[in-house]
């Protein structure tokens, strides 16, 4: 070998920088072929009659409306969603909670090693996914209409129905932020023999606690508008009330139901600053 | 649970990690009930994963282990559990979450012994409170059990580790270098007590050490290790200075020593005092 060759070494190639390339490529090929069925032109939006028409479909909403006798129905009904999403996100997390601990990875003992009862241990995890994806897997409006059918109109079977895909939705995220942060402390504890329960609390929990309080009041918060959804099957609440003024074509009193809207997410923001920074 | 110590035997254990690195290669190992040893050699010997092996974390890809008899990977679950609630790691990094108090993560070490409920509500109000003062009293860390070990420097969450193994009074305690992040002074403390545990309850101990001079002086037989097998297993008194600089040749002339290692002088200093070793070398 040359002394030329032995002084400069060959430059460092990046073993990772082929495969990030092609990973670009794939997901360009794959999402242009969907953006075209997707029929995605926002260019269009700018077409003078489109412009026309939307501006004139918003005009409609404005002022809202302030009447008295609307606005206390308002109230009851803001009050009807409230409730509906609270009780809803509260049976959801009792669904999600259980499924969530069986399902999480970094809790098994048995994948130590791998142990005793790792056959069983894999079909129960592979089991509680199955059942967390077949619950969101329906959309919550289905399941509120099957659920009007047994219960009847009204808030009930919002409910029931908020929790059985938002309980889905909370379980598979609980679960995945579970896995995601620093899975040492709970392996530590499970290694020291301690159950699985008592790993949850004094390590997966206290590490990830924050992102778990966040993700519930986000959800309780898309729990809220969803009930805008379920209201125009008869499940009570906001939407029912949405689906009332729209079908009126009362422009004015949906803004203020809009409006509603807003301020509850404003407030479900606020409610996730304070828990997080209690939970910091 | 029973109150003696476990011997602990290993038999021609080989490791080959997922990635194909072959860890361990046929390492032989035997301890008595109560017996310590310390386990030193060059980084990437294969300390951490012979402590990891011991601990029934991993699992040998050939060869066997028996902890007090038995081969921990032949038991039943139930059986599995309360064997391991019978072994304490001292981790090198402590695996212990920011947010937890100090008093919580030392408990942490009773949760393979207290029924879950219990667990639960010791996260409201501390069980054993005093127990965690008293271990944390003994790494000089006593005044600290109600912080949150967030607040803690790397060398006092090291502590708060071994903490947790002390309030475990555990079997076997396996030690993977239990000091690396503390001062010569602290570092010297620390090793005592985990000794203590060996001396005054009996429990067996493994500690693989990065300070020559630390296992020197703290245990009876040392064990040198390098590219995942045993190069000596032999009473300290029979250590000879060549075997242990053969061992660390690929580090240079100078042997890995608690004192040269730290980078604080002030403590560099302080440590000359401490840890003058009787009889060795």
């Amino acid at each position: 070998m040359s002394a030329a060759a032995e002084t400069l070494p060959a430059p460092l190639r990046d073993p990772a920088a082929r495969g990030r390339l092609g990973a670009l490529v794939v997901a360009i090929v794959v999402l242009w072929p969907l953006l075209a069925l997707a029929e995605f032109k926002p260019w269009r939006l700018l077409d003078p009659g489109g412009l026309q028409v939307m501006a004139n479909f918003l005009a409609g909403f404005l002022p809202p409306s302030t009447a008295p006798d609307f606005l206390a129905l308002l109230a009851k009904a803001t009050v009807e969603t409230l409730a509906i999403a609270t009780a809803g996100i509260a049976l959801a997390f009792v669904v999600a909670v259980p499924l969530a601990v069986v399902a999480t990875r970094s809790l098994a003992v048995s994948r130590i090693g791998p142990g005793p009862g790792r056959a069983a241990g894999t079909a129960v995890r592979t089991a509680a996914r199955a059942v967390l994806t077949l619950l969101r897997a329906i959309p919550e409006v289905v399941w509120a209409l099957v659920f009007v059918r047994a219960l009847g109109l009204g808030p009930g079977a919002g409910v029931l129905a908020l929790a059985v895909t938002y309980g889905g939705m909370l379980g598979k995220v609980y679960t995945e932020i579970l896995e995601s942060g620093d899975t040492r402390s709970a392996r530590a504890l499970l290694e020291a023999g301690s159950p699985r329960v008592a790993a949850l609390f004094y390590a997966l929990v206290p590490s990830t606690a924050q992102e778990l309080a966040s993700y519930t009041v986000y959800r309780w918060e898309c729990a809220v508008r969803a009930s805008v959804v379920m209201g125009f099957v008869g499940a009570g609440g906001l939407g029912q009330l949405m689906d009332q003024s729209m079908k009126m074509l009362n422009g004015g009193e949906a803004s203020s139901i809009l409006l509603t809207f807003l301020a509850l997410v404003i407030i479900a923001d606020a409610l996730s600053a304070v828990i997080r920074r209690v939970l910091a | 649970m029973s109150e003696l110590a476990h011997d602990v035997r290993l038999v021609s254990a080989s490791l080959v990690h997922p990635n194909g690195h072959r860890a361990l290669r046929a390492v032989s190992l035997a301890l008595g009930a109560g017996e310590r040893v310390a386990v030193i050699g060059p980084s990437g010997a294969g300390k951490t994963t012979l402590v990891r092996v011991l601990a029934t974390s991993l699992k040998p890809s050939g060869g066997g282990l028996a902890i007090g008899g038995v081969d921990p990977w032949q038991l039943g679950v139930a059986a599995l559990r309360r064997l391991r609630a019978t072994i304490g790691v001292v981790h090198q990094s402590p695996p212990i979450p920011p947010r937890l108090r100090v008093v919580t993560a030392v408990l942490a070490g009773r949760l393979g012994t207290w029924p879950a409920w219990r667990s639960l509500a010791s996260l409201f109000v501390p069980r054993d409170a005093a127990a965690a003062r008293t271990a944390l009293d003994r790494l000089d860390l006593g005044e600290r059990v109600f912080d949150r070990c967030d607040r803690l420097s790397g060398g006092q969450l090291q502590r708060v580790g071994i903490a947790r193994v002390l309030c475990q009074q555990a079997n076997v305690i396996l030690a993977d270098e239990p000091v690396s992040a503390l001062d010569p002074a602290l570092a010297d403390l620390s090793v005592g007590a985990l000794v203590a545990e060996n001396e005054t309850r009996g429990a067996t101990l493994v500690a693989s050490l990065h300070a020559v001079d630390l296992a020197l002086k703290w245990f009876p037989r040392i064990v040198g290790m390098k590219d995942g097998e045993i190069v000596f297993d032999r009473p300290t008194a029979a250590v000879t200075s060549a075997m242990l600089h053969e061992l660390y040749a690929t580090e240079g002339r100078v042997l890995p020593q608690q004192g040269v290692d730290v980078v604080d002088r002030s403590v560099r200093r302080a440590n000359v005092v401490v840890l003058k070793r009787p009889g060795c070398q």
